[in-house]
C-alpha cells in the first residue's frame, strides 16, 4: 500500500497556520504562569486564584446553563422547522438561509438595543433573568450556526425516502423524526450545538449591555484588575471550548452515523 | 371481488396529467408490473397506492376497504424504494424489525421473525451490518425483508433493481418472484425494463401518458400488442405501413410490394393498416433471382451481435426492417449482402392506422448500459 505523499508547500502552510493560532495561546499560557511578585516563571498561582474565586464558578455555571438552554431551544425550534422545510416546502430554504444571515449583518450592539427597547415592560421573570431575555437573544445569535449545520445535515440524507420508508412501516411523524431522522443528523445537530455553546460562552456585548453576569463579563472584570489571572482564565476558556469540540469528535465517530458525520464535516 | 382495485385514478401536477383514468383490478396473490417509459405515471400510481400522494379523483380499494384517504402509516403497505432507503443508523436486523417495533411486537417474536426474513433473502449472516457495510444488492434485499416483516396487504416495489448491475438485477428479480410466490403476497411492481416485467409478472400493464395502454399476461403483451405503442415498447417490432388491397386473401400493399398477411383478411379494400412483424419471425436469405412471395429485398447495412442471435438491419427500396437470425447464419450474410427478407403470413399482427401520428417510444437505456 502506498503512503500518502504530502507536498512540502503544504507542510509549510500547516506550520504557518499552527504558529498563527498557537503562538498567542502559548504566550498567554506562559504569561499566566508568571509569579505575581517577580513576574518570572513558573507558578500555577494565577489558576489557583481563579478556581478559588466563587464568582468564577457562579459565572461559569450561568454561562454553561445559558448555553444548554439556548441549545435546547434552538434544537426544539429548528430541527422540526428545517425537517419540514426540506420535506414539504423546499422553496422556503433560500428564505430561511436569508433570515439566518441577519444576525451576521446586524451588529450585536444594535440588536441588544432593539431587543431591550422592544421587551421593555415585559414580565420580570423574562426581562430580569438571564434564562429569559438573554437566552432569547442568544437563540437569535445562534440561529445561523444552528440553521446552516442542520441544513447541511439534512442535505446529506435522503429525507423524503427515509420519511416515506418509515411511514410505510407504520411510523407516525414523531416516531419518524425521533427514531429515523434525528439519529441521522446527530452530528450536524451536535456541530450546531457546540458552535452555539462556543458563542454563548464567549458573548460579551449583549450580556454587558443588558447587565447580566456571565463568564465573558467575569473575564473582562478579571482582566481589568489582575493581569496573570486574566491570562489564566483566558487559557481556561479555550480549554473549555476545546473540550466541547473534542466531545463532538468522539460522539461523531460513533459507528452507524456515517452520513451524519459527513454532514457535520461539510 | 378483486383484492386490489384502482378505480379511475386521476392525478394532475399543474398542467401535466400524471394519471388520466387508471383502472387496475388485481386478485390476491397476483403480481402486476406497471411498465412504461419515464414520465408515464407508473410511479405516481404506486405512490397513490402507498398513500404518499392523494388522487385528484378516483379511489383505491384494498380487500373491499376504501383506503384512498388513509394515512400511509395506517395502510399496511410494504414498500421497497428505488433509492437505497435503509435507515443508516440501524443495522440490517434493526431495519427489518423497525415495523414490528412500531407494532409493539414482543422482542422474542420480533427477533425470530427478523431472523426468518433475513434467511429468506439470503442475508442471515449479515444482520449486524450497517447499511454502509452492505452492497447495493444486499441493501435492497434487506429493504425487501423489512417491507415483508410487517406482513403487508400489498407489496409495492418502485424500480428496486434499477441501481444494481445487470447480473445482480437478474438474480434479485428471480428471488423477488420466488419470495412473492412463496408468501402469496399481492404485489405491484414498477419498472421501465420490459424484460424484467415480462420475466416475473402474472400481469403486465403498459402505461403511456398517464393511461394504461394495455394490460394482460406477459405472453399476451408480447404476442398480441393492442396498440402500436405497446408493440414498440414490448420487444422490438418492425412496423410496416400498408394499404389493404384484397381483404378476401389478406393482401396488403407496402411500398409497391404486395404482401399476404392473414390478419388482414376481412378488411375493407383501401384500409390503411400497420403490419407488425417481430424480427425473429423474419427469414433472410441471399437474394438470387426473383424474390418469392411475401418478400422484401434490401441490403444488409448493419449487424449487431446479441449472443445467440445477431440483429441485421436491412434497407432497400421497399424494405426497412430488422431481422434476428442465428449468429452462425449471420456470418453468411455480411454487411453489404443483398438479401430477401420473407415475412410470415401467419405471425404478423395488424393494427388499424389512424391519422394520428404514432407515439414515439422514448428511449430508455438498455439494461446492459445501466
Amino acid at each position: 500500500m502506498s503512503r500518502k505523499w504530502i507536498a512540502p508547500s503544504a507542510v509549510i502552510w500547516l506550520i504557518v497556520a499552527f504558529l498563527y493560532f498557537m503562538i498567542p495561546l502559548i504566550g498567554s499560557f506562559l504569561f499566566s504562569l508568571n509569579k505575581l511578585q517577580t513576574g518570572t516563571c513558573c507558578t500555577a498561582h494565577a489558576y489557583g486564584t481563579i478556581v478559588h474565586d466563587p464568582a468564577f464558578w457562579h459565572n461559569l455555571r450561568t454561562s454553561l446553563l445559558l448555553s444548554l438552554e439556548t441549545i435546547a431551544i434552538c434544537l426544539a425550534l429548528f430541527v422540526p422547522t428545517v425537517y419540514l422545510v426540506h420535506l414539504k416546502i423546499p422553496r422556503l430554504r433560500p428564505v430561511l438561509a436569508f433570515l439566518a444571515l441577519i444576525p451576521f449583518v446586524v451588529p450585536p450592539i444594535v440588536m441588544v438595543v432593539g431587543l431591550l427597547n422592544f421587551y421593555k415592560g415585559s414580565p420580570a421573570w423574562f426581562y430580569g433573568q438571564p434564562w429569559g431575555f438573554l437566552a432569547g437573544a442568544y437563540v437569535i445569535l445562534a440561529f445561523p450556526y444552528m440553521y446552516f449545520s442542520l441544513d447541511a445535515g439534512f442535505r446529506a440524507i435522503d429525507v423524503h425516502t427515509l420519511t416515506e420508508a418509515s411511514q410505510s412501516l407504520g411510523a407516525g411523524w414523531m416516531t419518524t423524526l425521533g427514531r429515523v431522522i434525528l439519529p441521522n443528523i446527530r452530528s450536524a445537530a451536535l456541530a450546531g450545538s457546540f458552535l452555539t455553546l462556543a458563542i454563548v460562552m464567549g458573548e460579551f456585548t449583549i450580556a454587558s449591555l443588558s447587565a447580566f453576569h456571565t463568564f465573558p463579563i467575569y473575564i473582562q472584570a478579571v482582566n481589568e484588575s489582575e493581569a496573570y489571572p486574566a491570562a489564566a482564565v483566558t487559557v481556561m476558556s479555550f480549554g473549555i471550548t476545546w473540550a466541547a469540540m473534542l466531545s463532538l469528535l468522539l460522539v461523531g465517530r460513533k459507528r452507524g452515523t456515517r452520513a451524519a458525520v459527513i454532514a457535520g464535516v461539510r | 371481488m378483486p383484492y386490489l382495485e384502482l378505480n379511475d385514478l386521476h392525478r394532475d401536477f399543474g398542467t401535466v396529467k400524471a394519471l388520466d383514468g387508471v383502472n387496475v383490478h388485481l386478485d390476491q396473490g397476483e403480481f402486476l408490473s406497471l411498465l412504461g417509459p419515464s414520465g408515464c405515471g407508473k410511479t405516481t400510481a404506486l405512490r397513490l397506492v402507498a398513500g404518499f400522494d392523494r388522487p385528484d379523483a378516483g379511489s383505491i380499494v384494498v380487500d373491499g376497504k376504501d383506503v384512498t384517504h388513509t394515512a400511509p402509516s395506517k395502510r399496511d403497505m410494504g414498500m421497497v424504494f428505488q433509492a437505497y432507503s435503509l435507515f443508516p443508523n440501524m443495522t440490517a436486523t434493526q431495519n427489518v424489525e423497525f415495523g414490528l417495533r412500531i407494532r409493539g411486537q414482543h422482542r422474542v417474536d420480533r427477533r425470530k421473525r427478523v431472523g426468518e426474513l433475513l434467511e429468506l433473502v439470503g442475508l442471515g449472516h449479515a444482520g449486524d451490518r450497517y447499511p454502509h457495510q452492505l452492497s447495493g444488492g444486499m441493501q435492497q434485499r434487506v429493504a425487501l425483508a423489512r417491507a415483508l416483516a410487517i406482513e403487508p396487504r400489498v407489496l409495492l416495489l418502485d424500480e428496486p433493481l434499477s441501481a444494481l448491475d445487470a447480473k445482480v438485477r437478474v438474480q434479485l428479480r428471480e428471488e423477488i418472484r420466488r419470495i412473492q410466490l412463496e408468501l402469496g403476497i399481492t404485489t405491484l411492481y414498477v419498472t421501465h425494463d420490459q424484460e424484467e416485467a415480462l420475466s416475473i409478472s402474472d400481469h403486465v400493464a403498459v402505461m403511456y401518458g398517464g393511461r394504461i395502454e394495455q394490460m394482460g399476461s406477459p405472453a399476451e403483451m408480447y404476442s398480441a400488442p393492442a396498440t402500436p405503442f405497446v408493440a414498440e415498447f414490448i420487444g422490438t417490432t418492425n412496423r410496416l405501413e400498408a394499404t389493404v388491397v384484397d381483404g378476401g386473401i389478406g393482401a396488403v400493399e407496402h411500398r409497391g410490394v404486395t404482401l399476404t398477411v392473414n390478419a388482414a383478411r376481412d378488411r375493407r379494400r383501401g384500409d390503411r393498416v400497420l403490419v407488425l412483424v417481430r424480427p425473429e419471425t423474419v427469414e433472410l436469405a441471399p437474394a438470387n433471382g426473383d424474390p418469392g412471395p411475401n418478400t422484401l429485398v434490401g441490403d444488409v447495412v448493419t449487424q449487431t451481435f446479441l449472443g445467440p442471435v445477431t440483429r441485421l438491419k436491412v434497407v432497400g427500396q421497399a424494405a426497412d426492417l430488422i431481422a434476428d437470425v442465428p449468429t452462425a447464419k449471420a456470418a453468411t450474410l455480411p454487411v453489404g449482402t443483398r438479401v430477401a427478407a420473407t415475412l410470415p403470413a401467419e405471425g404478423a399482427r395488424l393494427l388499424e392506422l389512424t391519422d394520428e401520428s404514432l407515439p414515439a417510444v422514448p428511449e430508455e437505456p438498455a439494461p446492459a448500459d445501466r
